[in-house]
């Protein structure tokens, strides 16, 4: 047989192909419909915490830092309870890491506050005496992309029916609900809003003045993000 | 007219050849800049705090990985098949017009894609997946790069003289369709400007896929993304290049046939071993561990045939530094191979997950395996492309002996820096009480991280020698007549 297939390039393809294709349909598939279902409090992303999430992809924080939380005592005792799948649901895409260069921040939001980050960024070394982070500068220049992240509110919400803007239930039986606007100055105002809370906590004057002016600092979405990780 | 020897045409072999030399310095010059950032944090502000956000080591780092991977290796890949393609199939480029032109486009619609690439993730745009970071755009992009090169594959076989496929050729088709698969899977996202009626940047897309299920479709690619780019055409170059070199028949057609089909089949279940102790289920888990061990035996059933095809001919080991070359990278292929199921069982995952350990076991492949093998695979082709002898032989056995102890250094390093780290994670003192702070851990690594910062070094410096002894063997090196190419290598000194 193989030495027919040697000869027969077309089946030799096939026959190659459906070997290396048959692992993904077994282990794969069946998980699907389950692991997307979301737990009882996880909650989609408010447009400030989405244009912090991207802005958290887009300086890689992710390629150090991880968001997974592992069954083990010394996991639990640091970082903790452990991940439930469910928390998930919302994350698209998962930051979970493979590399713990810096410690797990998938419930970050429980241990530190606005300020610790804002002193954090612009000099890790200062609050953490031999940290190898490097010193975030720009972020605190640099103004956040919320339409992006509006954007991609408005495509999960329709692609994947993403509960904006409905009661969802949380831990103690009540109901929280995630407000989406319904026009990008409306997502501006909204995400506005949210970063007036964060900025009361800060120090940097220029990026409270820049968030009076109707301006969101990546830093402050970034912040709204992280302390939102719970 | 009749009965004179195929004239190969090396034009599309020689331009990606210029690519992985170029490609290669560059991309691992990037790895050695994050190696001493690591070591030493001034580094991320290399080029002044002003140009910090592009400098740093979460930019950086997508840049290192992916030029290696899809610049150096590929580029190589892609010279040894239109290399090797010819030679194998008994067919000339020469004698298509249209070959030659899926060639050509084949190269520079990569090397645009190559330069958009490194642009984009410079700049923070990124899908954050792990070697495949790139938005919608360049995903298509590499789709018609994938096109060319699949076009050219079976268009030169379908022109061919020589009926059966040899060896190579059928990891070159199987590293062609798992790819494919693999990254049309993985790359499922919507373009966010499409639905929200072109709202925010149009390059920016959105997963299909959600939290654990997009991990899973991650690693499921992770981990093979490294199976067929990093080791199925490498295992191609080793089955053409060594027993060309060495003079050598491949020992066994049979233990071909068992690390050919074995690979294919096992290799792909292997990916939940990244995921250990995730939200996955755990029979997934178990099932990634379970065929990671199994694994052993396809993947050292190739190397042992490696090994056996230089049977009463180790003399040549120690004679000729380009056999050198190949036999070390086979040497770093069993290793290897043999670290990777050891850190996918369960207990030792445990431990190793997270840590620097995984960094080293990446690297020992890398840089001894697959960097050595293709090393070996381009000093091979070059004196054939250029009808020129190596320019040094003393060099390339400098460049061998400074790159080994780099790499000596570098996973050595990295096993003590991972093994401290997973330790002091778990370690608890008499009270019950973690022992260490997070800090604790990376404060005890500094040392690993300079002697993993000079490893690489080293390596690079090699990889410098590589560069300027392949610009003298194709410039300026003593001209030779075909005869002299049969097996072994000419070599000046």
């Amino acid at each position: 047989m193989f030495h027919w297939l040697e000869k027969n390039p077309f089946f030799f393809a096939v026959a190659v192909f459906v070997v290396i294709a048959f692992a993904g349909l077994v282990e794969i598939l069946p998980n699907f419909a389950q692991a997307s279902r979301p737990i009882v409090g996880a909650k989609p992303y408010s447009t400030l915490e989405l244009t912090g999430r991207l802005v958290y992809i887009k300086n890689n924080c992710n390629g150090c830092h991880s968001q997974l939380i592992r069954p083990f005592k010394s996991e639990t005792d640091r970082y903790g309870s452990y991940s439930k799948s469910g928390e998930y649901a919302y994350d698209r895409p998962f930051l979970w890491g493979s590399k713990r260069t810096g410690p797990d921040l998938m419930r970050v939001g429980n241990y530190r506050t606005t300020d610790w980050h804002e002193n954090h960024m612009r000099d890790p070394e200062e609050v953490v005496p031999g940290s190898i982070m490097p010193k975030y500068p720009w972020l605190f220049k640099n103004i956040a992309d919320v339409d992006t992240a509006y954007a991609e509110q408005l495509t999960i919400k329709q692609l994947f029916a993403v509960p904006y803007n409905k009661p969802l239930p949380t831990a103690d039986g009540s109901t929280q609900t995630v407000a989406l606007a319904d026009s990008l100055d409306g997502a501006h105002a909204s995400a506005l809003e949210e970063a007036k809370v964060v900025v009361a906590d800060m120090k940097d004057q220029a990026v409270k003045d820049a968030v009076a002016a109707g301006k969101i600092p990546e830093i402050v979405a970034l912040i709204a993000y992280l302390n939102r990780l719970k | 007219m009749e009965n004179r020897p195929l004239e190969y045409d090396y034009t599309v072999a020689k331009l990606f050849m210029y690519n992985a030399i170029f490609v290669g310095v560059a991309g691992m010059l990037a790895g050695v800049v994050l190696a001493w950032q690591m070591a030493f944090p001034q580094f991320n502000y290399i080029l002044g705090m002003d140009l910090a956000e592009y400098t740093n080591f979460g930019r950086l780092r997508a840049i290192h990985t992916d030029s290696v991977i899809y610049g150096f290796v590929l580029s190589a890949v892609w010279s040894a098949w239109y290399y090797i393609g010819q030679r194998v199939l008994k067919v000339s480029m020469a004698e298509s017009k249209f070959l030659m032109f899926i060639g050509k486009a084949h190269f520079w619609i990569y090397m645009a894609a190559s330069v958009v690439i490194v642009i984009g993730l410079q700049l923070g745009i990124t899908s954050s997946k792990e070697y495949s970071e790139f938005e919608w755009p360049i995903d298509l992009g590499i789709v018609v790069v994938w096109v060319l090169w699949g076009i050219s594959i079976f268009g030169l076989i379908g022109i061919r003289r020589e009926k059966t496929l040899y060896i190579s050729i059928w990891y070159f088709i199987a590293t062609f369709l798992a790819v494919a698969m693999l990254h049309i899977f993985n790359n499922a996202e919507m373009p966010t400007f499409i639905i929200s009626g072109g709202i925010g940047n149009w390059y920016h897309s959105v997963s299909m896929y959600a939290g654990t299920n997009d991990a899973l479709v991650q690693w499921w690619f992770g981990h093979n993304a490294v199976a067929f780019v990093l080791t199925t055409p490498i295992v191609a170059m080793s089955y053409y290049f060594l027993p060309k070199e060495s003079g050598q028949a491949v020992y066994s057609y049979k233990m071909s046939l068992l690390g050919f089909w074995g690979l294919m089949f096992v290799y792909i279940w292997a990916g939940g071993h990244h995921l250990l102790f995730s939200t996955v289920p755990d029979w997934m888990q178990t099932m990634g561990s379970v065929f990671s061990v199994v694994l052993i035996l396809p993947s050292w059933g190739s190397a042992i045939n490696m090994m056996l095809t230089m049977k009463g001919e180790w003399q040549q080991v120690a004679a000729s530094p380009l056999i050198k070359f190949m036999v070390m990278a086979t040497t770093f292929y069993m290793f290897s191979t043999l670290e990777g199921p050891i850190q996918a069982i369960k207990s030792v995952n445990a431990l190793a997950h997270f840590t620097d350990w995984i960094i080293g076991h990446v690297h020992d492949g890398a840089l001894g395996w697959v960097g050595f093998m293709v090393i070996g695979a381009l000093f091979h082709m070059a004196p054939r492309m250029f009808k020129r002898e190596i320019y040094s032989k003393s060099l390339m056995n400098t460049q061998f002996w400074i790159q080994t102890l780099g790499v000596i250094l570098y996973f050595t390093s990295m096993w003590i820096a991972g093994i401290t780290q997973g330790m002091m994670w778990r370690a608890y003192d008499e009270f019950g009480n973690l022992a260490y702070s997070f800090i604790d851990s990376v404060v005890a690594l500094h040392p690993y991280y300079i002697i993993r910062a000079v490893g690489g070094t080293l390596y690079l410096i090699g990889m410098f020698m590589f560069a300027y002894n392949m610009y003298k063997t194709m410039t300026s090196s003593r001209v030779v007549e075909e005869n002299e190419l049969q097996n072994a290598t000419p070599m000046g000194a």
